[in-house]
């Protein structure tokens, strides 16, 4: 009864509906014989499992990871690589990626928490910069320009290539991170993750460590947005440098605050909207990303608690005790100065148990 | 590898080095400052390269580029800071990111729109275009010229901080702005002097670039990244920090870029050197961060900040 009585709000009604839309858009761009729609609504599943990935660190951690395109090219490139040396087992594949994203994760990561703010945001920029040039300079796999990929991921003796199975392994991930990230939230160890977000201290102080849950948060987000690599490299047949440029770090931020920090259906929303708007202002004007650039410059400006944001408002409260009500929403800073108390501010960066 | 090679190498690191510090005192004092994170710094940079190359277009003179794309950088920080970045200062740092990302996007797409998509080129200046013989190797006089311009730069910053009362306000207001407003003084108008300060040293790194690469849009953001690298390395907030790290990445990206894959060569396999060789050169500089960091998180050179 109780998911019913949950349907009836928009903060809920609507992401369902959107799931639901998104599991029908193959039979209607089948139907229409349209099917760049597919590609089109794959590659914006997996920009959301990115962006819930991202959200993981980011909206429950407080851990502002401006690098976490890292882990998509790494993701790609664990399909590239072997693809290269004729190995096409998808199980070859999950395995490489899954084990250089916690692996690269948990190097980063250890390294990266050791500061807090500002710090973290640059280091995370910089190793992903890092892992750029070092893609760019591996000649043998195309350097700069990227590789196209020969043997995409096989799974049971499916091919993860054909835009129609990848959907599909797209779509039924994207549900799963969905239902997982919305545990985790309220699970013991959100509560922990959310808590040092806003103060570590005081996780510290009642004798958890802070940091350690911050870094298993940090590998599982690796891990994850490495999957959603993977999914990207099989859609695209391609494997470039380009997935690991910064501006695709700076996007999967811009998703998640266009969505809803910290939410749960922020992320999908976030990546529809993203990719949605780009796709329409591109057929308006080839200058699109001026228009885009102010767009989300003001997105900032506003400080709006995002897509998810605004339909909870559209919800009435207190109907069901729903783990994403008001305490999702972030309250517009204190303004002003620099604050004294960390809690004035709903996100600080990356905490830091000093 | 003889000698003169390795002091070429070195001179053409400080050289860079220099260009790192132009772009990392902006940023590192605005962030000192204002707890501000400008990710757009880079932009200026750009914009102060296709200003001098617009200008050299209409009057055919160095000098006269120089001192409009300075004026022109000045006048955008100024105009920046008073209709965008001011109203960020009480912000947490994502909103920062998000918003100069935006601005950064915006930059790019303008410079395309206004100047085109293909490459411009700067001219050597007339007077620069012979070679210098310093320590028994000629040396191209423009690089010599940047890097007495950086290190000339660098001893007025330090004069500016330390000896001027501009300076002063500066150093106490990254100590306590509330403070420092509370006693008179107009801490907006200061915050837009060193955001135009900071713009200068980025036009003007812009500018001694232009001859040495080619000017297109999107050059400001890896050579921006490297700043921050630099920023981090010497110590947020500290311009000392931020030049002695300047030279330090400089010299170190360019000596490994020129030495490694050779150095490698000698201790591994041909295929693995060269596989590997250019792949850790273009890395250096960040396993140098990460160690630094992993030692000492604060940075090499920490300003002397109470908070």
């Amino acid at each position: 009864m109780t998911i019913w009585i949950a349907l009836k709000r928009p903060a809920m009604l609507v992401p369902a509906l959107l799931l639901a839309g998104l599991a029908l858009v193959p039979c209607v761009a089948t139907a229409v014989d349209q099917p760049f729609y597919i590609v089109f609504f794959a590659r914006i599943l997996v920009y959301a499992i990115a962006a819930s990935a991202l959200n993981v660190a980011l909206g429950f951690g407080g851990m502002v990871s401006l690098g976490h395109a890292l882990f998509l090219g790494i993701g790609a490139y664990s399909v590239a690589i072997p693809a290269f040396y004729g190995i096409d087992n998808g199980w070859v594949h999950l395995a490489v990626c899954i084990a250089a994203c916690a692996l690269v994760g948990l190097l980063t990561g250890a390294v990266s928490l050791r500061t807090t703010g500002i710090g973290f945001i640059m280091i995370t920029l910089a190793f992903a910069q890092m892992g750029y040039f070092v893609f760019v300079s591996l000649k043998q796999f195309g350097g700069d320009d990227g590789t196209p990929i020969t043997a995409t991921s096989r799974f049971f003796g499916q091919d993860l290539g054909q835009p129609l199975t990848v959907y599909a392994v797209a779509f039924a991930v994207l549900c799963l991170v969905i239902w997982w990230s919305a545990r985790l939230r309220a699970a013991p160890f959100g509560m922990v993750l959310r808590g040092a977000r806003q103060n570590p201290r005081r996780i510290n102080a009642i004798g958890l460590q802070a940091k350690r849950y911050q870094l298993a948060a940090y590998v599982m987000s690796a891990v994850l947005c490495g999957i959603a690599g993977m999914l990207l490299a099989n859609l695209t047949a391609f494997a470039s440098p380009a997935t690991l440029g910064w501006v695709v770090s700076g996007d999967l931020i811009v998703m998640i605050v266009l969505g809803g920090i910290g939410t749960v259906f922020g992320p999908l929303l976030g990546a529809l909207a993203f990719l949605g708007a780009e796709e329409l202002l591109k057929s308006v004007t080839e200058y699109w990303q001026a228009v885009f650039g102010l767009v989300i410059f003001l997105v900032a400006l506003l400080r709006t608690a995002g897509l998810a944001g605004l339909l909870e408002r559209l919800s009435p409260h207190g109907l069901v005790a729903s783990g994403d009500s008001a305490s999702a929403q972030p309250t517009p800073p204190a303004g002003g100065t620099r604050q004294v108390h960390p809690e004035a501010n709903p996100y600080p960066v990356a905490g830091g148990g000093a | 590898m003889t000698i003169q090679l390795v002091l070429t190498q070195l001179l053409n690191g400080l050289q860079f080095g220099v260009l790192l510090f132009l772009l990392a005192a902006g940023l590192t004092l605005v962030f000192g400052i204002m707890s501000f994170v400008n990710l757009a710094h880079g932009s200026l940079y750009m914009l102060g390269a296709y200003f001098a190359a617009t200008a050299y277009e209409q009057s055919g003179n160095f000098g006269l580029a120089l001192l409009a794309a300075i004026a022109g950088c000045v006048a955008l920080g100024y105009a920046l800071e008073r209709a965008a970045i001011s109203r960020l200062y009480g912000r947490d740092h994502l909103d920062h990111v998000l918003a100069t990302f935006g601005l950064v996007l915006f930059f790019n797409e303008m410079a395309r729109i206004v100047w085109g998509p293909q490459p411009y080129f700067l001219p050597l200046p007339a007077a620069f275009e012979s070679t210098v013989d310093l320590l028994g190797i000629s040396y191209p006089s423009y690089r010599f010229a940047i890097i007495v311009t950086g290190l000339a730069v660098a001893v007025g910053a330090y004069l500016l901080m330390h000896k001027t009362r501009l300076g002063m306000l500066i150093r106490a207001g990254a100590v306590n702005p509330a403070m420092v407003a509370a006693l008179g003084v107009d801490i907006k108008l200061l915050n837009a002097i060193l955001f135009s300060l900071g713009a200068a040293l980025a036009g003007l790194a812009g500018v001694m670039a232009g001859p040495i690469m080619s000017i297109q849009s999107g050059m400001g953001e890896p050579v921006l990244i490297t700043a921050l690298v630099v920023i981090v390395i010497g110590g947020i907030g500290s311009v000392s920090g931020a030049f002695y790290a300047a030279l330090i990445v400089g010299v170190a990206d360019t000596l490994g870029r020129a030495f490694l894959p050779t150095l490698l060569r000698e201790l591994a396999s041909r295929d693995v050197a060269n596989a590997a060789g250019p792949a850790l050169a273009s890395m250096l500089v960040y396993l140098l961060m990460a160690v630094v960091l992993a030692l000492r998180p604060q940075g090499l050179f920490p300003a002397g900040r109470t908070r």
